[in-house]
């Protein structure tokens, strides 16, 4: 009984915490249709901005709360509202929640570049005290003491804080007008726009309260968690566990479920000394309870009024595709047999994150679905692959398969659900992977955290060298990403595209998506799982720290920012990917001082990504584009300096044409080959005047 | 008994009753059509009737059977096509390939065996936007989207065709096509349901129509009595700011 009460009480303030995060979360989502997943990283940085102003700038305690719950929050709400998030609901929820992932890790990089970790300042110590320490019992121990066990002021505080922004809140959509818009708004904008309702104005009263909801959970965790970047932030995946309980609209639901996570929480840590199951499994408690919550969430409907075709990159031809797999191979030869080992383990890197990005090429360039724990898939891969000890093709299929059903399981519960929920499924995922499975010294990789894997040996031949081993990997890349692109001509791309570009008209045309969805999704985590035992191969040491949860983050990012609908955005990530610790330990010179560029280049990659998250194309779309350029120029130089050869039915022109892509209305133009009979100088007058 | 039937439809959003009590029913081989001021409720009931929507209460009976809550491809698979007021083109693909995705997903494993090409150019010749096959659906004027999404459903070989305004974005030329190619189809034994804003489509085509307003069926009849109802004449005219004729704002 001492147990249960001494642990109910720190169980009733976190879940006092979770309450206000989710509740934030909750009202952003059901006003506006964009799920926060920053919402914690938000918290995070504000919770900076709080110990800014009062230990380095030493302003005063209420002051700085004041100023930060009520200007800094609201003012940063608003003007993510206006300027980011702003329709972001009707886009599809993949582009959402890619802009947001983008928030999240920007946000990060901010607070690592802003008030960097090894800054000394003697003045400032990265602590802030919790509130009202100065309150203490008879013999001078901080707190009440309750039925033996004591109450900090930072416990009152926030369990007081939580009450009164649950009747707060109920006031707010009960009993006010913008509040019974903000409720109207969740299920039809267009119907309150027609009744003359604003919710535009709705969207960003709840943004703004969202984000001071956001900061005071931030306020009122840091004392206990700390000044860190990533356990603050991820605190909030607790929040959306909790969110999820009230389905995302229901905000006594949510309340309830916050406090009983908290108190479950807690009590698990009291009781899990006696039991050695219940401590392996404590620290995923909340994912495994995020995950069977969303399983038990109810049919999703599906979303209408969408128009623009997501997916604008060309298919290539057979024969141009085999021309470009080529090439990569025969400069990725002529590099092996001359780069040092360095290069060649980077080498190697980028090409296990291209190959991971083509996985999420499959999965969201086409398939439209978000997955947030790719990295954690082909840890699960590389595991298999080491536990195997079977360097063989045979092992690398089974690192394959063992991946791909662990992908199906993950989407096997929650494929009646939308996007959203698979997107927080696979989250919940790669934090049980990577707080319990990685880290299980039966499961796992051990105790020590890392396993020695030996390299692949295919029809005997064993690929030990790392020049071979890496020319071995770049032909797998290049295999995957001819596989992809096949898979992208046939019925099955064309299918996935339509699926993406509109599930409504999809299933109004018969269309069961959710089979798809599974078998997308495992396709996915398998071609991710081939990724990892390969890089396993390739360092021979194999261990939790490379596939880490947060790093699944950037890697979708860069393969969204370089084009996540084409194989040649993939290729282009994956080397963007290899770079970035690379260019993370470089320092620059800006106007006279030595910047470091650390958290700067995730703060790039975050802002790219929400600029570049409703356009998926990406970067290469305008290598694509440069290249149709040259292509018409070239053409035309050619056919120019080729008068006298006339060609009276177009033979020239077939040769050149390549049927290249599937439609689009600009490339048709130097597509079709020229008209029988009609002479090539005029086809391409423009940049050549027709002569003879 | 009739194709279609929807039963005391009731749907509310937060506060806000969008279908209140609605009750009507579609025929095989007879265009029926519905309208209303913008807001009435009409896009609510097709997203009813298709499955997009649950009712808060309420049942809808198709083909003798009750589908109140049959999953959406369930009902496409019954009989149900439907097209969208929002375009719901798949604008990646080119308009070939959009009705190419329709047949291969009717077809099931047969569309892959099987090559479709000329099918899918008999179905664009029907509704006559054969010229636009090599286009990208997301570049194609929208009237003619509106005509892809119909040849999309025809593809499916429906029993019921819900149309959600499908003449806006067509001139006059093509509307009297249009008209035409409806009568065509129900001619065939196809029911059809059309919400519409183009009075002279509807009164010209119709055999029977219901009018929504407010999420209420205000008035049932063939055009020339919902013509001189004076009930219809209020809802419409009562509001100065509602032009029939005009396109709704998207």
């Amino acid at each position: 009984m001492d147990t249960f009460i001494a642990f109910l009480i720190p169980g009733l303030f976190t879940g006092a915490a979770y309450a206000i995060a989710a509740s934030g979360l909750v009202l952003t989502y059901t006003t506006t249709r964009v799920f926060n997943i920053a919402h914690g990283a938000f918290g995070m940085v504000l919770s900076f901005v709080f110990w800014d102003l009062t230990i380095r700038q030493g302003l005063n305690v209420v002051l700085s709360l004041f100023l930060v719950l009520f200007v800094i929050a609201p003012l940063i709400g608003f003007i993510m509202q206006r300027l980011i998030t702003r329709g972001l609901g009707n886009a599809p929820v993949g582009v959402s929640l890619v802009v947001t992932v983008g928030m999240f890790v920007g946000l990060i990089g901010f607070a690592q570049q802003y008030w960097p970790e090894d800054r000394i300042e003697p003045e400032a110590p990265r602590f802030v005290p919790p509130f009202w320490l100065t309150f203490a019992d008879g013999d001078g121990v901080p707190g009440w003491q309750v039925a033996g066990t004591s109450i900090t002021g930072l416990q009152l505080i926030t369990i007081l804080s939580s009450i009164v922004v649950a009747v707060g809140l109920y006031l707010l959509l009960n009993k006010t007008r913008i509040g019974t818009a903000m409720r109207a708004s969740v299920d039809n904008p267009e119907l309150l726009r027609l009744f003359g309702g604003k919710p535009d104005n709705a969207a960003a009263l709840a943004w703004m309260i969202g984000m001071s909801l956001a900061a005071l959970t931030g306020i009122l965790l840091v004392s206990v968690v700390g000044l860190d970047y990533f356990g603050l932030t991820l605190l909030v995946v607790n929040a959306y566990a909790a969110a999820m309980v009230g389905r995302l609209k229901s905000l006594p639901m949510t309340f309830a479920g916050a406090m009983g996570i908290g108190v479950f929480e807690s009590l698990a840590i009291g009781y899990s000394t006696d039991s050695p199951l219940l401590s392996t499994v404590r620290p995923a408690i909340v994912p495994i309870f995020l995950f069977a919550v969303i399983v038990l969430a109810p049919q999703a409907q599906l979303r209408i009024g969408q128009v623009k075709g997501m997916v604008s990159a060309p298919v290539p031809s057979i024969p141009r595709m085999g021309i470009a797999g080529a090439a990569t191979l025969l400069v990725a030869a002529l590099f092996v047999t001359t780069a040092s080992d360095v290069r060649l383990l980077q080498l190697g890197t980028a090409a296990t994150y291209a190959i991971v990005m083509l996985s999420l090429v499959l999965l969201t360039g086409y398939g439209g679905h978000v997955s947030l724990a790719q990295l954690s898939f082909a840890g699960v891969g590389a595991l298999t692959y080491a536990k195997l000890d079977e360097p063989n093709l045979s092992g690398l299929v089974m690192a394959t398969l063992v991946a791909a059903g662990v992908g199906a399981l993950v989407a096997l519960p929650v494929l009646r659900l939308t996007g959203l929920y698979l997107a927080l499924a696979t989250l919940a995922f790669a934090v049980i992977m990577e707080k319990v499975v990685f880290k299980s010294p039966d499961l796992g990789f051990g105790s020590g955290g890392a396993v020695e894997v030996e390299r692949l040996s295919i029809l005997g031949y064993r690929f030990e060298s790392t020049g071979a081993y890496v020319f071995l990997m770049v032909a797998f890349m290049v295999a995957i990403g001819m596989g992809v692109l096949v898979v992208r001509r046939g019925v099955v791309g064309r299918m996935l595209i339509a699926m993406r570009d509109s599930p409504a008209a999809c299933g109004t045309l018969g269309l069961d998506m959710r089979w798809f969805r599974v078998g997308l999704f495992a396709s996915s985590a398998g071609i991710a799982g081939l990724a990892g035992a390969l890089v396993a191969g390739l360092r021979r040491l194999t261990g939790e720290a490379d596939f880490i949860f947060f790093n699944s983050l950037p890697l979708l990012l860069l393969a969204v920012v370089f084009g996540i609908t084409s194989v040649t955005g993939a290729v282009l990530g994956g080397v963007g990917l290899m770079l970035l610790p690379v260019l993370q330990a470089e320092t620059v010179n800006v106007l006279g001082s030595d910047v470091k560029l650390g958290g700067l280049m995730f703060m790039v990659i975050g802002i790219g990504a929400v600029l570049a998250a409703r356009d998926p194309n990406g970067l290469s779309n305008y290598l694509f584009r440069f290249g149709r350029f040259l292509e018409r120029r070239l053409r035309a130089r050619i056919v120019a300096g080729l008068p006298q050869l006339t060609t009276p039915d177009g033979l020239a022109a077939d040769g050149l044409t390549d049927g290249r892509t599937d439609g689009g209305a600009d490339e048709t133009a130097v597509h079709e080959p020229a008209p029988t009979g009609v002479p090539l100088g005029k086809v391409v007058s423009d940049g050549a005047p027709a002569r003879g | 008994m009739p194709l279609l039937e929807v039963d005391d439809v009731v749907v509310q959003f937060g506060g806000v009753t969008a279908v209140n009590h609605a009750s009507f029913e579609a025929e095989a081989g007879r265009i029926t059509g519905l309208i209303g001021p913008n807001g009435a409720g009409k896009t609510t009931c097709f997203n009813v009737i298709s499955g997009l929507q649950r009712p808060t209460k309420g049942a809808v009976r198709f083909n003798g059977r009750t589908v109140t809550r049959t999953p959406v491809h369930r009902r496409s698979r019954q009989g149900m096509g439907r097209t969208f007021q929002r375009l719901e083109a798949f604008g990646s693909l080119s308009v070939r390939d959009n009705v190419r995705v329709a047949l291969d997903i009717h077809r099931g494993f047969r569309g892959i065996i099987k090559p479709s090409a000329s099918d899918i150019d008999g179905l664009l010749e029907r509704v006559g936007i054969r010229s636009y096959a090599d286009d990208r659906a997301d570049a194609i004027p929208t009237g003619t989207a509106r005509l892809l999404e119909l040849a999309r459903c025809l593809a499916g070989a429906p029993k019921l065709l819900l149309l959600d305004e499908p003449s806006s974005g067509l001139d006059e030329t093509e509307t009297d096509d249009f008209g035409d190619l409806l009568e065509d189809l129900a001619a065939e034994g196809m029911g059809i349901l059309m919400v519409e804003h183009d009075m002279d489509l509807v009164m010209n085509v119709c055999d029977t129509i219901r009018v929504l307003d407010f999420g209420e069926v205000i008035a049932v009849g063939d055009p020339s009595m919902i013509r001189s109802d004076p009930k219809v004449q209020k809802a419409y005219l009562g509001y100065s700011d509602v032009d029939v004729d005009k396109e709704p704002v998207a």
